[in-house]
């Protein structure tokens, strides 16, 4: 059995239900180990204090911002090459998801940078990155919500998707070249090598990736089942009207 | 080809066509910016290549949902899928047209808007430059945009939310390499990334765009 | 010329048309009729490339296809002799004098297409299909707004195409005077119970 037979709406919503209180448990579970861990178990940082434990919202948030577009690229390749409707759905129940986090991330950072740099918004590579991306998700919602035929709608929104990423990417070096920021280097030392942060406050920040990288999932297993069962509701309507 | 193009420039030049729309747009919204910011001659001075980047741009997006929608309207789009030329080379052309009624327009001006903003003297040939280089990615970009939009009512608002994030490269090289050259200062870098930006959107901008507009016509 | 086989097509994601075949011999012409929502629309835009079919084959119409429809593809700001050379140019041929012929287009040509008339349009619509050299018409209401005369015309210009070894594909509802088979699309519409890919039966 191929992972495709998920494509499958029926049986995807068999997996969905499955799987998701699993997912529900598993993401809480980890997001609330997390918090509480990095708000009341680590030392107070000698320099930023305790604004430093903001740093348990924003990072997860900013992680899950990018890897929801990815995972949104992802499922619009799978669309267009497929033509799975469980992968386009999902796209689009990924994206509110994504832009959530986004605010997440940037909210997050500018109460952080606010006695950090004593100022809530700086034109920073980063900041500025995010705020573009925040404008691309805005405009793949707004898509999505204009065109009333569904398959063309997951058509158009899809290539919009990947010509979005790579316009993402473009003007996220061209932001570095413009201008070069305050901003600490990556928490995560996957890209780098090194970190910036130490093993105390390393430890809950990766339980909280975890648990929201669970939440992504379990919200996206969620509200894809809804645009299924919105889809379906639409489409049994469609068959009623005809018979009678 | 060349029939599309020429009835194009025929169209937008015979009344009603909208040329010369745009070029008033980017007069005005330069009236307008020491109107908000100030007469000072050194503030204007400083943010006078930006401004006029800025302003280019926002006139090409002025035009850009007539690109298409007219021709969606009467029908001329579902003639030209039957029609024995390919997709990608009509967009390619329409962009083209756009550029020449436009881009140009607006390339040619901005010189004389730059005395309005008291642009530094050695600005005058990058800001040419930079937006000569910068605009036909301008209306490549802008027409996959119209492409997306085309069979959406009130599709223009959507179509500038769409677009402009696309716009953010171009607009940073551009307004880049007319900052560095009214400051004196090497343009290289901004200049050629611009230009890299410019070849990359038309050799492959044309067949995002067609690919849309087959969807969005089907 | 123009072999259609076992086709089912969709309109908004619901299958309208099922099973449908028809053949057109060059000097053939074939009527469509069916009441309105039937699916001759969605067949000719089918014909014409417009939109891929659920399933099926359509064979001969690459390239081969003058589509009319609705809406003329004609700028008003263009005059009748601009709006038609352009669209001989795109289909690479030169002499629009015998559609202007044919349309009795001659005392109208060097006015601006948004100064005619509803018929006139529409006359100048159809002339556009000489110019394109297309052996397989396809046509949708080709009538609408024509006067007697005008539908005269018409019916004269389809007869010389037809003498020429084209063919014709029509849907109309009024009766055009020549020699033309007619294909009933009723009995192929699709039921609720047809199943052929459309999209949204994968949520039922």
């Amino acid at each position: 059995m191929s992972i495709w037979s998920y494509a499958n709406p029926v049986k995807f919503l068999t997996l969905s239900a499955r799987v998701q209180p699993v997912l529900w448990v598993l993401s809480m579970a980890c997001v609330a180990t997390g918090l509480i861990w990095g708000f009341f178990g680590t030392p107070q940082d000698y320099r930023q204090g305790a604004t430093v434990k903001i740093i348990y919202l924003h990072v997860p948030a900013a992680l899950m911002a990018i890897n929801a577009w990815f995972m949104m690229l992802v499922a619009s390749l799978i669309w267009l090459i497929r033509r799975h409707h469980v992968s386009a759905l999902a796209a689009k129940a990924a994206a509110p998801v994504g832009v959530v986090m986004t605010v997440i991330a940037l909210l997050t950072g500018a109460i952080w940078g606010q006695p950090m740099w004593g100022t809530w918004w700086a034109w920073d590579p980063r900041l500025t990155s995010f705020l573009i991306l925040f404008l691309f998700y805005l405009g793949y919602i707004a898509l999505w919500e204009a065109i009333e035929d569904p398959d063309t709608a997951a058509d158009l929104t899809s290539v919009l998707c990947l010509v979005g990423s790579v316009f993402a990417v473009l003007s996220r070096y061209a932001v570095q070249f413009w201008n070069q920021g305050l901003h600490q280097g990556t928490s995560v030392p996957v890209a780098t090598g090194g970190r910036s942060v130490d093993d105390v406050f390393f430890y809950p920040l990766v339980i909280c990736m975890i648990g929201f990288g669970l939440l992504f999932v379990a919200l996206v297993f969620y509200r894809t089942g809804t645009e299924i069962r919105l889809r379906r509701a639409a489409a049994l309507r469609a068959r009623a009207g005809r018979a009678a | 080809m060349r029939a599309l193009l020429i009835r194009d420039l025929t169209l937008a030049l015979r009344a009603g066509g909208g040329f010369g729309l745009g070029l008033a747009f980017f007069l005005i919204v330069t009236v307008l910016v020491p109107f908000s910011v100030g007469p000072q001659a050194e503030l204007l001075q400083l943010i006078a290549p930006g401004v006029l980047w800025l302003g280019a741009l926002l006139a090409c997006l002025l035009s850009l949902d007539r690109l298409l929608a007219l021709d969606f309207e009467d029908g001329t789009l579902d003639l030209l899928l039957t029609a024995p030329l390919p997709l990608e080379g009509a967009l390619s052309v329409k962009a083209l047209a756009h550029w020449l009624t436009t881009g140009l327009p607006l390339v040619l001006a901005a010189p004389v808007l730059g005395v309005l903003l008291n642009l530094a003297p050695a600005g005058y040939l990058w800001l040419v430059v930079s937006l000569a280089v910068g605009t036909p990615a301008l209306s490549v970009i802008g027409c996959f945009g119209a492409a997306l939009t085309v069979g959406i009512k009130r599709g223009g608002l959507l179509l500038s939310l769409l677009v402009l994030p696309l716009y953010v490269p171009t607009l940073i090289f551009g307004a880049e390499v007319a900052r560095r050259g009214a400051g004196g200062q090497e343009v290289a870098t901004p200049l050629l990334m611009l230009a890299g930006i410019t070849c990359a959107v038309i050799a492959l901008m044309p067949f995002a765009s067609a690919a849309v507009l087959r969807m969005g016509l089907r | 010329m123009l072999r259609v086989d076992d086709l089912t097509l969709a309109r908004g994601g619901i299958p309208v048309l099922t099973g449908l075949s028809l053949a057109l011999a060059p000097g053939q012409a074939l009527i469509l009729r069916g009441p309105n929502g039937a699916g001759k629309t969605t067949l000719l835009r089918s014909i014409a490339g417009l939109q891929p079919p659920l399933s099926g084959r359509i064979e001969g119409a690459e390239d081969r296809v003058a589509y009319a429809a609705h809406a003329d593809g004609l700028k008003a700001m263009l005059t009748v002799t601009e709006n038609l050379a352009f669209w001989a140019r795109i289909f690479g041929t030169s002499d629009i004098t015998p559609a202007l012929d044919a349309f009795d287009l001659h005392g109208l040509a060097d006015r601006l297409a948004g100064t005619l008339s509803a018929g006139q349009k529409r006359r100048l619509g159809l002339a556009r299909l000489l110019v394109t050299g297309r052996p397989v018409w396809v046509l949708d209401e080709p009538t609408v707004s024509l006067d007697t005369g005008a539908v005269a015309l018409f019916a004269a210009a389809l007869r010389a195409h037809l003498a020429q070894g084209g063919a014709a594909l029509i849907a109309t509802h009024i009766d055009l005077g020549i020699e033309a088979q007619v294909l009933d699309i009723t009995p192929f519409r699709a039921s609720a119970a047809t199943r052929a890919g459309a999209s949204d039966e994968a949520f039922l």
